[in-house]
């Protein structure tokens, strides 16, 4: 088993606030972690650190990627999502004025770099990489059922589909650790359980690790292997989901302190 | 030692005139985020209408100022409601556009009515031709005035956003409108107002740009405008002190530079202050850095 | 790929016959020097415009700082042909001008694009200001009094190359890679930087390609007129620019080039007046925001698919009628 990701002693002011305060996670190759917590426990501010939305006060962030190791903490957000980690948003970011397949193509070509000249010109080696980024922007939609609507403007897709579609754009930047930020929140049982197929898929066809944010506890206890339970910054719990949910620290944090 | 002195008088007095304009940009910037173009001709306005006062009907500096002051309120109010109401909800840049457009109308409207010449400033009442020397540095009675009147004016904006209810509906309209109005705030009165002080201001400071370069003409606004607009950048926009800081800080560069011979520059050094405080810190002076929500 | 082809095709006749009808009327004689000084004006300022829209439409980052290029393209221009007064010394100055203002493009967007909206829409004037007051007082500028003289080189060949070849090497950029990245950050700059995308080098590219062409623009105006000096290139310019970009729309080429002719036909009516020329300008540019503030093309092209599409959506709704 290989550790991909290992973070340690993560912290981030705001003002004097702590945000997130010495959080320290590990993930092997391959899982599928939950990390839950109540509304502000710091979930979203813990993704915004590891794709380097906001630069850690403190703490390291080491991703490793094959033979490659590489300290995450206070890189750019493009550079971490080169280095191998994709991730979608809570409050989803689309590029809504444009078509889903651009959306996909988007996130794709930083694969498929092209010259200058190329691009001013429509030289043949700019047709071609734009034939390889369309088939393979097709692929993606196809996995998440959206190929039919490639041409549509992403802000007139289902808050469902829009969601899917946040998935296949960061498939498309080859990630092999992706970040899922609450990826079923606002959907129905029926989509929830459509989602959770497709999760479980995509890590195996794919190879991905994953860490994933979500509220909706059954699909936290059906699809992770372990959990981190956050709360005011701190880890206050970890283990299997079946640990989890007997420790009273989390009983405590999710329903608040018992009354004598 | 005595010539940098002088320097910094002449740039204090320069400054208030550019801190009671860049007053009404970051006013009206505060409350609806918009760079308000036009603001730099409505003090040209008000520099024209204290002209006529003065010169045609003969009245006396101080009514001339007020009413001034007047024309410029209810200018500044119309602008805010024919040109820039109708456009609340549109894009930052068609308001922009708007206002370029409002700037422009004014400044060919009056070439129109008045004509392009420049004029000359109306000789101002004796007791402020005096002028007084101490140690050396000579002080004009024109810049006591100019810097007192100034001084008066922003004590005045600052007790009406502070300590009064019509302020402080301001303040809270500046902050989040919506939740202004679910309080019970009459946004769009507020709004008015803000443009109504803004604009008063500026008058002012037409009639007093008037008696310190003694020279005025319909395109008269627009650096001095751009100008005040950098001031109130450079101190943080949005921000009343900010606006006072940049504004003194803009004049005194400015008669610095003069000063030392480099007139021809001193524009070009304003600017060049304005890109370096925006790289270093791009919320100006005063201001605080803005974190997006993911 | 044949359709490709064939659409290109169509296109290059299309344009090789405006370019020749237009030759011949010019060679007989219907269209007179005025015509032609209006078609270099509208020539120029589609090449202005379409590479602002590039920079403040299509990546988003609102300049007002375009005049300052234009500039440096018109004074290196105008310097380069009056030292060597042949073709090749005109096309030299407009490459070296062009690449004089990538240059400081490049310079000033690095550092100013972190800004966002109006803080480097402030920085950009700023620039152009610069920029303006250096050309006054430097001495090979010849100040305030400006450059005449200038060997002109410019007729309606020179004018249809480089407004269609800006046209196209823009539209190319656009519908690439490159391109694409620049729109992503226009539509979200975080959601654009999480999916891999360099925002300060898209960005920066995006600035530094704009002001390329707007300093062509410059070399043209330079070549054409004869005549500049400091205060042609000021902030009216700039902000005369941006007008067009917003009334054709914002992300739109075709807007900005129907935008460039309707403008310069206004200013060739309102010629006869020209107290009220500013006037009715200004009250235009105020109604039209009020009225239709997306512009004339919102974010849309006009192409001849959208024509043919737009004819059989009509042929289509008689049939159901």
């Amino acid at each position: 088993m290989t550790e991909i990701l290992s973070v340690k002693q993560l912290t981030r002011n705001f003002g004097g606030l702590a945000a997130v305060s010495n959080v320290s996670m590990h993930l092997t190759q391959g899982e599928l972690v939950g990390l839950i917590g109540p509304n502000g426990a710091g979930k979203t501010t813990v993704f915004n650190l590891l794709s380097g939305i906001y630069p850690p006060s403190s703490g390291t962030i080491t991703f490793t990627r094959g033979e490659k190791v590489r300290e995450l903490g206070g890189r750019k957000p493009h550079s971490i999502c080169r280095a191998g980690v994709g991730r979608t948003f809570q409050n989803i970011r689309l590029f809504k004025d444009l078509t889903v397949l651009d959306n996909v193509s988007i996130a794709l070509q930083p694969n498929e770099p092209n010259s200058l000249l190329a691009s001013f010109l429509h030289l043949p080696s700019h047709q071609s990489a734009e034939v390889r980024i369309r088939e393979q922007s097709l692929e993606l939609l196809d996995i998440v059922h959206l190929r039919d609507k490639a041409g549509e403007l992403a802000r007139n897709l289902s808050y469902g589909e829009q969601r899917h579609l946040e998935i296949a754009r960061a498939l498309a930047t080859r990630p092999t650790l992706l970040l899922l930020d609450e990826p079923a929140a606002g959907m129905n049982p029926a989509e929830t359980s459509g989602l959770t197929d497709l999760i479980a898929w995509v890590r195996k066809e794919f190879d991905l690790t994953v860490l994933l944010i979500e509220h909706d506890m059954s699909l936290v206890m059906r699809i992770c292997e372990r959990i981190y339970v956050l709360d005011h910054g701190i880890v206050i719990a970890s283990g299997t989901p079946t640990e989890v949910q007997a420790n009273p620290k989390v009983i405590e944090a999710y329903l608040g302190e018992e009354v004598d | 030692m005595q010539e940098l002195i002088q320097q910094l008088i002449n740039g204090l007095s320069l400054g208030s005139i550019y801190a009671l304009i860049a007053l009404g940009y970051t006013m009206v910037y505060g409350i609806i985020q918009l760079i308000n173009f036009a603001h730099g001709d409505v003090y040209m306005v008000g520099a024209y209408v204290g002209y006529f006062c003065m010169a045609r009907a003969h009245l006396g500096f101080f009514t001339s100022l007020v009413i001034a002051m007047l024309v410029c309120t209810v200018l500044g109010v119309v602008i805010e409601r024919v040109a820039y109401k109708p456009l609340r909800n549109s894009t930052r840049i068609a308001v922009l556009i708007t206002a370029i457009g409002v700037s422009l109308l004014l400044e060919y409207g009056m070439m129109f009515f008045v004509g392009p010449e420049v004029r000359a400033y109306p000789p101002m009442p004796g007791f402020m031709e005096a002028s007084y020397n101490i140690g050396g540095v000579i002080i004009r009675a024109q810049q006591l005035l100019i810097i007192g009147i100034s001084l008066i004016l922003m004590i005045g904006l600052q007790y009406i956003v502070r300590r009064t209810k019509v302020g402080k509906a301001m303040r809270a309209v500046s902050q989040d409108a919506d939740a202004a109005r679910l309080m019970g705030i009459n946004v769009d009165n507020t709004i008015s107002l803000t443009f109504a002080l803004g604009s008063a201001l500026a008058g002012a400071a037409g009639v007093l740009v008037g008696v310190y370069y003694n020279s005025i003409d319909p395109l008269m606004g627009i650096l001095p405008g751009l100008k005040a607009f950098v001031a109130a950048v450079l101190g943080g926009i949005g921000l009343i002190p900010g606006a006072l800081i940049g504004g003194y800080v803009i004049g005194a560069v400015e008669t610095l530079v003069a000063g030392y011979g480099f007139s021809m520059y001193k524009d070009a050094v304003v600017f060049a202050i304005l890109i370096a405080v925006l790289m270093v810190k791009p919320t100006g002076l005063l201001g605080k850095n803005v974190r997006e929500k993911v | 790929m044949s359709n490709r082809y064939a659409r290109i095709g169509v296109q290059v006749v299309l344009l090789a016959l405006v370019y020749g009808i237009v030759w011949a009327l010019i060679n007989a004689g219907v269209i007179d020097d005025y015509i032609q000084a209006t078609m270099a004006t509208i020539c120029i300022n589609i090449i202005l415009a379409v590479s602002l829209n590039l920079i403040t439409g299509f990546t988003g980052q609102f300049s007002l700082g375009h005049a300052g290029f234009m500039a440096i393209g018109a004074y290196t221009t105008a310097l380069v042909t009056m030292e060597y007064p042949t073709t090749w010394g005109f096309l030299g100055g407009v490459f070296l001008g062009a690449i004089l203002a990538a240059i400081v493009g490049f310079l000033i967007g690095l550092p100013t694009l972190r800004l966002r909206g109006d803080y480097l829409a402030i920085a950009t004037l700023g620039m152009a200001e610069i920029i303006r007051i250096l050309l006054l007082n430097f001495d090979f500028t010849n100040g305030a009094a400006g450059l005449s003289g200038i060997p002109s080189f410019v007729g309606w060949t020179w004018l249809f190359v480089f407004t269609v070849g800006t046209i196209v090497l823009i539209s190319n950029f656009l519908h690439s890679s490159h391109g694409r990245a620049s729109i992503s950050i226009r539509e979200d700059e975080i959601a654009a930087e999480s999916v891999g995308i360099n925002a300060t080098r898209a960005k920066t590219l995006a600035f530094t390609v704009g002001a390329f062409f707007g300093a062509i623009a410059g070399g043209l105006y330079a070549s054409y007129f004869y005549f500049i000096k400091p205060d042609l290139f000021g902030f009216l310019k700039s902000i005369d620019i941006l007008v067009i970009v917003v009334l054709g729309g914002l992300g739109s080429l075709t807007g900005s080039i129907i935008a460039a002719i309707l403008l310069a036909l206004l200013q060739t009516f309102l010629q006869p007046f020209p107290e009220l020329r500013m006037i009715i300008y200004s009250l235009a540019l105020v109604m039209i925001m009020i009225f239709r503030p997306q512009g004339l093309m919102g974010s849309r092209e006009l192409n001849l698919a959208s024509l043919t599409r737009l004819t059989r959506r009509g042929r289509a709704a008689e049939g159901a009628s």
